[in-house]
């Protein structure tokens, strides 16, 4: 889509975009050239010596069993987040839609998580679950369930779930409060002429009319469970315990800063890139048929 | 109101109310924790109320930081956090609506492919690029600056793309009448395109004003100078691995402090904030 009329070409237009675009390259594109690069060289330890070795990276990464492990807590831990973020939010923008007395009052305090930084989130969660000082470490043991997250895979995985979907939560009830606003009355009261009870409404009218909103938060989940939540794992389990929370974008980092395997690393940041750029796509694509139910 | 059902309105609320102490909860009791001594949180039955020592730790963070733990004072790190995160909301802003201004105003060779590079930069997140993006910055010797610590993160697909779809909205007739009156490109961009803009660079101040003060990976990888940690980093630095012992009530004084200026921002600006949430993802 464009301008009926323009302004006459000069070099304004080029100077107006040259600063996001050298930024886009020297920080964006380069990066993930030189990424892409690597991934198919192999260098010595002391970087002394580089050889090209084709596509051997990846034959190794996906030999080795810590990588596919690795997918594997991704694919559960991504799971969860989207799951438990979505039919939490969902319920919780149903009951906020329903309500008349105090409606802006319950939108304030249930989206105000979303300013935590994901990391702080994780710092706060670890403490309260901590199995000396936590309070709710405390009040399991008093229940007769024995709580560590440094020890048990689980537990580990479980807090960093808990963590991760403070945030998320607010985002998607603001999306699903909006999507059920846009909803027109008609159509409900119509139905509720017609004997339909508020469950049967919503799973019938609200339920159906969401799904696009539903299928758009699904994808922003997924990314935010792939890629944003480096910071919770980092700060909360640090991968641990025996990399069960070990998420590929946790691996990556790992593996170049800490384990200091250049082309490792680089074929791992090519994976990722390929689901991101999978991800956007089918984002991109849906939205443009967005209307059709 | 459709109907009355007072049982399922009674349902609604008491959820709603459970969700909200839920979710309350985490930061009541980090704000008790650093209002107490640091042994007393290791005494059984652990605090549940606010004790004395609030002033004493918020000051002590503050000011000196935590005992043991290798990171700068708070103080510090807090401004370093405010100067990342205002850099960021005003760079990015400033470098998207003028490169959305000549995307829309101007037709120029090279539009499309340029409009192209800058869509690609929603696919490539720092996190998958994170060991040549670090190799850029530091042979460009910006670790542990300031520009360091910005300048790569400003560059912003999703900025761009709502000044545009906000531009394209706006009546073509505006700019013929411009032209007319012999405004040139840029007297019409900042006399009509900005002020029109307001809402939307409000909308956005907000939103950028939280991804910027709460970035993690990024300030991890390019500081390693602890006067230029920023808070969020800063605080996973005070708790060591392990057993060692930590100091639990200036961690939670520090995660007080490290999220009440996003969260103000939220509450005060509570309109723009959902305004900007709700359209910079479509």
């Amino acid at each position: 889509m464009e301008k009926r009329t323009q302004f006459p070409v000069s070099w304004l237009p080029y100077a107006l975009v040259a600063p996001q675009l050298a930024i886009t390259i020297v920080f964006f594109i380069w990066p993930a050239a030189q990424a892409l690069w690597q991934s198919l060289l192999v260098q010595d330890a002391f970087a002394t010596h580089t050889e090209f070795v084709w596509f051997e990276n990846f034959k190794v990464l996906f030999a080795d069993e810590t990588y596919i492990e690795s997918f594997r807590v991704t694919a559960v831990f991504s799971s969860l987040v989207a799951f438990f973020g979505l039919s939490i939010s969902l319920i919780l923008a149903a009951c906020c839609d329903h309500v008349l007395r105090g409606a802006k009052a319950y939108q304030t305090l249930i989206i105000w998580p979303y300013a935590v930084a994901p990391a702080i989130a994780a710092v706060i969660w670890s403490f309260m679950f901590n199995p000396t000082v936590g309070i709710l470490a405390h009040g399991m043991k008093l229940l007769g369930y024995d709580w560590n997250h440094l020890l048990n895979s689980g537990q580990a995985m479980s807090l960093v779930v808990v963590s991760a979907l403070f945030k998320l939560i607010p985002y998607d009830f603001l999306f699903f409060l909006a999507g059920l606003q846009s909803i027109p009355k008609s159509l409900i009261e119509a139905a509720a002429i017609d004997g339909a009870g508020p469950i049967k409404r919503f799973a019938t009218i609200a339920f159906p009319l969401l799904s696009p909103t539903s299928f758009f938060l699904l994808v922003v989940n997924l990314v935010y469970a792939f890629f944003d939540t480096f910071a919770i794992i980092d700060a909360a389990t640090a991968g641990g315990p025996s990399r069960s929370t070990t998420i590929l974008v946790y691996k990556v980092f790992h593996d170049g800063f800490k384990g200091l395997d250049l082309g490792g690393s680089a074929a791992q940041s090519v994976v990722l890139m390929a689901i991101v750029i999978t991800l956007t796509v089918v984002q991109f694509r849906f939205i443009e048929r967005k209307v059709q139910y | 109101m459709i109907e009355n059902r007072p049982w399922l309105t009674f349902f609604c609320h008491a959820l709603l109310i459970i969700s909200v102490i839920v979710i309350a909860f985490p930061l009541y009791i980090a704000f008790v924790a650093s209002t107490h001594t640091a042994e007393r949180m290791f005494e059984l039955p652990l605090p549940l109320l606010p004790g004395r020592e609030m002033l004493h730790n918020y000051a002590t963070v503050l000011t000196e930081g935590v005992a043991g733990a290798s990171t700068a004072p708070v103080g510090r790190m807090m401004l370093n956090s405010l100067v990342m995160a205002l850099t960021i909301t005003f760079g990015k802003i400033a470098i998207s609506i003028l490169s959305a201004f000549a995307i829309v105003y101007f037709r120029f060779p090279l539009k499309n492919f340029f409009f192209w590079m800058i869509f690609i930069t929603l696919m490539l997140p720092v996190e998958v690029r994170i060991l040549p993006t670090y190799e850029v910055v530091s042979d460009l010797h910006m670790l542990d600056t300031y520009a360091g610590l910005t300048i790569p993160l400003i560059a912003s697909a999703t900025a761009t793309f709502l000044f545009r779809q906000f531009f394209l909205t706006i009546p073509d007739e505006l700019m013929e009448a411009a032209r007319i009156d012999g405004a040139s490109a840029l007297r019409f961009f900042w006399d009509v395109v900005l002020p029109l803009s307001k809402t939307n660079i409000a909308a956005l101040c907000v939103i950028l004003f939280i991804y910027g003060w709460n970035q993690y990976l990024w300030p991890l990888l390019v500081t390693t100078q602890e006067d230029m940690y920023t808070v969020v980093i800063g605080i996973k630095r005070m708790i060591p691995g392990g057993d060692a012992s930590v100091d639990w009530n200036l961690v939670m004084a520090t995660a007080m402090l490290a999220l009440a200026p996003p969260a103000l921002v939220v509450l005060l600006m509570q309109r723009w904030f959902v305004k900007g949430l709700v359209e910079t993802e479509k």
